[in-house]
């Protein structure tokens, strides 16, 4: 069951330009939070912003009871939200999201990310390691925006960095040697995070291949708990038929299989 | 009293205390089961958002079935917010009213007024002639329960719908529903919302609400349902000073779902402060310049 608190921002720190991570102190959301959660975040009192900001849980530090988050300034709420302060207090409502990374034993995973996508993958990268071989795919567009390669080195067996220009590591998609690697041996599970245009074709390598896959999805959010029926996505069952699902309250995760974006 | 934002109250049941809600007005309800519009549906702006959902629901039976057994559980008034289906035709509005005046409910809240579905209930919404008709017959089935008809606030005299309503024998009348609005992402030259334009909810429209609610209010005798845009116990008494014998809430609670009952006891201490004993003596005591 989420929590809405006032959490104190315990940590701040400007990862790169535009991009900054925040930790928050929470007992409650430490506790509950999974693989694929989000938090619906208050930027601040002012109307300026009505809606709350939903962004993804990077990493669960559960002995501190300190819950991280990761955001680019793309707007006026992030704006606001990177003006916050260490000791100033965020309301926060969270764990939110019924739909979370499959997180179990698996002999190999491969997990790929793209952009600000890459953040919920570290929480679900450092979970599965403890029983799991993971080899992990990310890709940028350019240097600039490459963040967190010490992280996720720390928590996979193997990290392909990309970037669309070749600025940094290998040139080209982080899907390209996904595929690559694929070809010597499968995994078991493939989960990504991303643009649309990586989701749609790690959800069509994973589907063609037969492997199960799952795609973490964002839409535009009203309330973040299932209530307003605003993040809807487009989803079919076995037998074919389409029915809006809603990404907050039956994702933010989704088969591969399910969803049509 | 809560609105449309609420769904069917399962959804805040983990941070609110329902039984401590007046009335809980459901999602707007069709006899059969609606799909809404695509994404986006949903766009902020100052002081507001815009939606258009569509009124996606999962229809009557579902909810006699599944939702209202769960609302039950609650020591709450439930009135039904119904429409006449992605048709909007009166013998939908009428089947609906047939079968809500044997459930158990206690209310039922006619939506003349959703501007995100292309077809029907809009147009009866606007004029005298079209609430009148449509209230009218939905009176005729719904004998057992009270009818309280949702007006849009895309008119130019509130008061006509207002008349029309308690004309064809309305217990009450709710305003204001969304107001009619586009938000254009500038980088794209595109409307942000799928069906380009939505409703304008929040503190944005709470002027206009209260302008309107006072309107409604001096023209029908019938008692009139305030709400847009109220966020704070404030809120509620000015819609009350300006009228209104209850408010609903509804955006509020999309951004904080403990809203509700805050709100609730915000007017308790506005009450204290302000030495007033019976919130009844507020409704209708603004003194006009």
């Amino acid at each position: 069951m989420p929590i809405q608190a006032d959490c104190k921002i315990v940590g701040k720190e400007k990862l790169t330009t535009g991009i900054y991570k925040f930790s928050i102190k929470s007992k409650e959301i430490a506790e509950l939070a999974k693989p694929g959660n989000f938090l619906e975040i208050k930027v601040s009192d002012s109307l300026e912003t009505f809606l709350r900001r939903p962004i993804s849980i990077y990493n669960i530090d559960r002995e501190n009871e300190v819950v991280e988050f990761i955001f680019q300034v793309k707007g006026k709420g992030t704006e606001i939200l990177a003006e916050r302060k260490i000791g100033e207090d965020l309301n926060i409502l969270g764990p939110l999201g019924n739909g979370t990374f499959s997180v179990k034993h698996y002999k190999k995973v491969a997990i790929i990310g793209g952009g600000i996508g890459i953040y919920p993958l570290y929480e679900l990268a450092k979970t599965l390691k403890e029983n799991s071989e993971v080899n992990t795919y990310l890709g940028f567009r350019n240097k600039d925006l490459v963040t967190l390669e010490e992280e996720f080195e720390e928590v996979s067996d193997k990290l392909v960095m990309t970037t669309d220009d070749g600025s940094y590591r290998e040139k080209g998609f982080a899907i390209e040697f996904l595929k690559e690697d694929c070809k010597a041996e499968k995994p078991e599970m493939i989960f990504a995070c991303g643009p649309l245009p990586m989701l749609k074709a790690v959800q069509s390598f994973g589907i063609e291949n037969e492997i199960p896959t799952e795609l973490s999805l964002e839409e535009r959010m009203g309330c973040g708990i299932g209530a307003c029926v605003g993040c809807a996505v487009l989803t079919k069952n076995k037998d074919g038929e389409e029915k809006y699902k809603y990404v907050c309250q039956h994702g933010p995760v989704f088969n591969a299989k399910e969803v049509i974006i | 009293m809560h609105h449309g934002t609420f769904g069917y109250g399962r959804n805040h049941k983990d941070f609110v205390d329902l039984n401590q809600l007046g009335a809980i007005i459901t999602k707007g309800t069709s006899l059969k089961p609606k799909q809404g519009n695509k994404p986006p549906r949903i766009a902020e702006t100052s002081s507001g958002m815009m939606n258009c959902i569509g009124l996606e629901n999962p229809g009557l039976e579902y909810f006699g079935a599944v939702d209202l057994p769960f609302l039950r559980q609650y020591d709450t008034k439930i009135i039904v917010n119904c429409f006449g289906g992605a048709e909007g035709t009166i013998e939908n509005y009428v089947e609906i009213c047939r079968q809500l005046n044997n459930m158990d409910v206690d209310g039922v809240e006619i939506n003349l007024s959703c501007p995100n579905v292309k077809a029907g209930c809009l147009a009866y919404g606007t004029t005298y002639e079209g609430v009148k008709e449509i209230t009218a017959a939905c009176r005729k089935v719904l004998t057992s329960k009270p009818l309280i008809v949702k007006l849009t606030p895309n008119v130019t005299d509130i008061t006509l719908p207002a008349k029309g309503a308690e004309d064809a024998g309305a217990d009450a009348i709710s305003l204001i529903n969304t107001l009619t609005a586009m938000k254009i992402d500038i980088e794209k030259r595109r409307p942000i919302l799928s069906i380009n334009t939505g409703g304008l909810s929040g503190p944005a429209i709470k002027p206009i609400a209260v302008r309107m609610v006072y309107q409604a209010a001096h023209s029908a005798k019938i008692p009139v349902m305030g709400l847009g845009g109220i966020m704070t116990g404030e809120d509620v008494i000015e819609f009350m000073m300006a009228g209104a014998t209850c408010v609903s809430v509804g955006s509020a609670n999309l951004v904080d779902p403990k809203a509700s009952v805050r709100i609730i006891e915000e007017v308790e201490d506005f009450m204290k402060s302000h030495g007033i004993d019976d919130i009844n003596t507020i409704i209708d005591s603004v003194q006009m310049n």
